[in-house]
């Protein structure tokens, strides 16, 4: 690099830099949280829903599906299972709870976690709060 | 090695290294579940494995970046470490935490582990990366804290250079950004905004001024370029990376529920962010090129070089690929990502911690550099570890093409588990090319115990004399 660029202005690039960006991050965060309550509708968000968030993670679901994208890609997408499956939470409860003990010889199979009726309704109830949040139309068709 | 204490460096790298082992060891039992679904079900379901196997890496990077730091610190300060007892206890207690976490997600079901370690309490589990139990979590918080404690106390009494800065600026970031895991709200659109905070802003933010400031130090090294030149570099890189990477972010933020405004700020500024790896290629590249000395340890050099092609091709050119709106909106959580997630995690930060360990790991045991015998066998390793992750993700990239051809972008979409089948060859590659990994981290391993104390000797001093 050449002589009449310095080290103190590239160390002041780097302070002053980061420094702005760091300010633009948060005012544009809170901005997206003033937002946000438009597209997640939270209203909907129940004592079930929270249940069902504590299931998912309980459980760890998110270790071989994906929620939104994130997650892993061993198993199908389930931001949009709700949909998938018809719009019906009985569907949802009806998988999670029929998965047998021992799996299914030579395929890639889903643990039986001998969820309560409670947490079955929940977590589906989260699913289906999941399905409705506006994620810009995400996934691009039902197979997610 | 000017000062005792850099030794205790030693136990943290040899910790890094046996983590290392196991991580790939899970990721070879995941490559199998994938082709053979049942492999090992239900004693480990895959979930299972892939925590371990993300959660392992994650902790022998910070092993690496810890033991980094311990080496680098008090030779730049040129003063003794200021307590290595507490560096040694810490280590210890890192370690029996980290285990038993491994050992907790193998042997109880994950739900029965949140029930016993209190996750009631504050629930923070159960989310990729940040699944480790709230006391683990605590501890994480507690070894950083007196980690930083002791660095701190070593920086203050010492000589102050750009790259202990640097590298303090990037550590306490780590552990500030860590803190949010501690950050679950009820609302998933607000949990995932800021579990990103920690994910993101880790490995495409402070994490890239920990990877600088170590490629810096083994440069100056091995280069002899003038400190100046150096720290000049060092400056633009994290500047580049910090002004990109932080509003980059919003390249995860598309989907999620986030405005729409982030589709056009996450693209423009994530486009940047290959910038600051292309840049430390060439930093790598250009002191090498313009080194006043011949250092004995070649390979040492050469994971400084390879460091920064790697990571450019993984963060940079992988990260590129799908990091636009409009195509992630088609390969969004598909084998694509786990193709860039991979090389870039290698190239970048599994690299630069194997590049410090070469230099270091010699001078902690006496000798400037190992024999030629040594480094030829390590520099095998580094081949066949990098040429195989190259296949893995080239594999991983085929079959993230045509899932996302067969079940995306199409007007006839098939189901997941159709599709998967459909690509199952890609994954049989891609568990052949995890195998070779797995030998080329065995020859590495091999490197450490070829050659005596007297061949390195020998090697060295005719290497010096050349050189001369
Ligand atoms: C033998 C070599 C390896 C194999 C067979 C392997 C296999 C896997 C598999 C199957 C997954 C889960 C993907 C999914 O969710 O469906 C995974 C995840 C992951 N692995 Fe590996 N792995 C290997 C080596 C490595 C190495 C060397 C690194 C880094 C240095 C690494 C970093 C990761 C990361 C970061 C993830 C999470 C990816 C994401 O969330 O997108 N793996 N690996
Ligand atoms: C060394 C630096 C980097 C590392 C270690 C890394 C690692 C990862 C990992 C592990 C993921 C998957 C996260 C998950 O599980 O959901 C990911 C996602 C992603 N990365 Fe990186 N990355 C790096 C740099 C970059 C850069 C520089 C770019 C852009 C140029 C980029 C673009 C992306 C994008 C767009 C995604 C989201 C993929 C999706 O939508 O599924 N990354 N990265
Ligand atoms: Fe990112």
């Amino acid at each position: 690099m050449n002589e009449t660029f310095t080290k103190a202005m590239a160390r002041n690039i780097f302070y002053g830099g980061s420094l702005f960006f760091i300010l633009v991050f948060l005012g544009l965060t809170f901005h997206t949280e003033r937002t946000l309550p438009e597209r997640d509708h939270r209203e909907n968000i129940n004592e079930q829903v929270i249940l069902g968030k504590k299931v998912w993670e309980e459980n760890n679901c998110v270790g071989c599906h994906s929620l939104l994208g994130e997650g892993a890609y061993f198993a199908p997408e389930l931001g949009n299972v709700y949909t998938r499956y018809g719009n019906s939470k009985e569907a949802i409860i009806g998988f999670i709870k029929s998965r047998p003990e021992n799996g299914i010889p030579g395929r890639r199979s889903m643990p039986q976690f001998n969820l309560s009726d409670q947490e079955l309704e929940a977590v589906a109830e989260f699913l289906k709060w999941t399905s409705e949040i506006n994620t810009s139309n995400w996934p691009p068709n039902d197979q997610g | 090695m000017k000062y005792q204490s850099q030794s205790v460096a030693r136990l943290y790298f040899i910790a890094a290294l046996g983590l290392f082992a196991g991580q790939i060891l899970f990721g070879l039992i995941m490559g199998l579940q994938y082709v053979i679904g049942d492999f090992l079900f239900p004693a480990i379901p895959f979930n299972v494995a892939r925590m371990v196997h993300t959660n392992l890496l994650i902790v022998w990077l910070l092993f690496g970046f810890m033991g980094a730091a311990y080496f680098l610190v008090p030779e730049e300060c040129e003063t003794e470490l200021y307590s290595p007892k507490l560096a040694v206890v810490l280590f210890w207690v890192f370690l029996i935490a980290g285990a038993l976490t491994i050992v907790g997600y193998l042997m109880v079901p994950y739900a029965a582990l949140a029930k016993m370690t209190g996750n009631d309490l504050l629930p923070t589990m159960g989310r990729e990366f940040l699944e480790q139990p709230l006391i683990t979590k605590i501890g994480i918080v507690l070894v950083a804290l007196g980690f930083l404690f002791n660095l701190g106390m070593t920086v203050l009494r010492g000589r102050k250079t750009v790259i202990t800065s640097v590298l303090m600026i990037g550590l306490i970031g780590l552990a500030v950004m860590f803190l949010f895991s501690f950050y679950n709200p009820e609302n998933l659109v607000r949990d995932k905004f800021y579990w990103w905070w920690v994910v993101h802003l880790w490995v495409e933010g402070v994490w890239e001024l920990i990877l600088g400031a170590i490629l810096a130090f083994v440069l100056i090294k091995t280069t002899g370029v003038d400190r100046e030149v150096i720290e000049k570099w060092l400056y633009m890189i994290i500047a580049m990376a910090l002004i990109t990477g932080i509003l980059g972010t919003g390249h995860h933020y598309f989907w999620i529920g986030a405005p729409e405004y982030w589709q056009w700020l996450g693209s423009i500024f994530s486009a940047m962010e290959p910038i600051p790896f292309f840049m430390m290629t060439m930093f790598a590249f250009t002191m090498v090129r313009k080194r006043r000395r011949d250092h004995p340890n070649k390979a040492a050099v050469m994971w400084a070089m390879g460091t920064g092609v790697m990571a450019f091709l993984g963060a940079g050119v992988w990260g590129f690929l799908h990091t636009l709106a409009p195509v992630n909106y088609y390969t969004h959580g598909t084998q694509i990502t786990a193709s860039h997630g991979h090389l870039a995690f290698y190239g970048a930060y599994a690299m630069i911690v194997m590049c410090i360990i070469s230099y270091a790991m010699p001078l902690i045991r006496g000798r400037v550099a190992n024999s030629q015998k040594s480094q030829r066998t390590e520099l095998w390793g580094f081949w066949l570890m990098s040429i195989s992750m190259l296949l893995i993700t080239l594999f991983l990239t085929g079959a993230g093409i045509l899932q996302v051809w067969m079940q995306r972008y199409t007007d006839t979409p098939l189901p997941f588990m159709v599709v998967q089948d459909k690509i199952e060859i890609f994954y049989w590659l891609r568990l052949i090319s995890g195998v070779g990994f797995m030998a080329g981290l065995g020859v590495y391993f091999w490197s450490f115990f070829i050659g005596t104390e007297e061949e390195a000797a020998k090697d060295n001093a005719q290497m010096m004399a050349m050189a001369k």
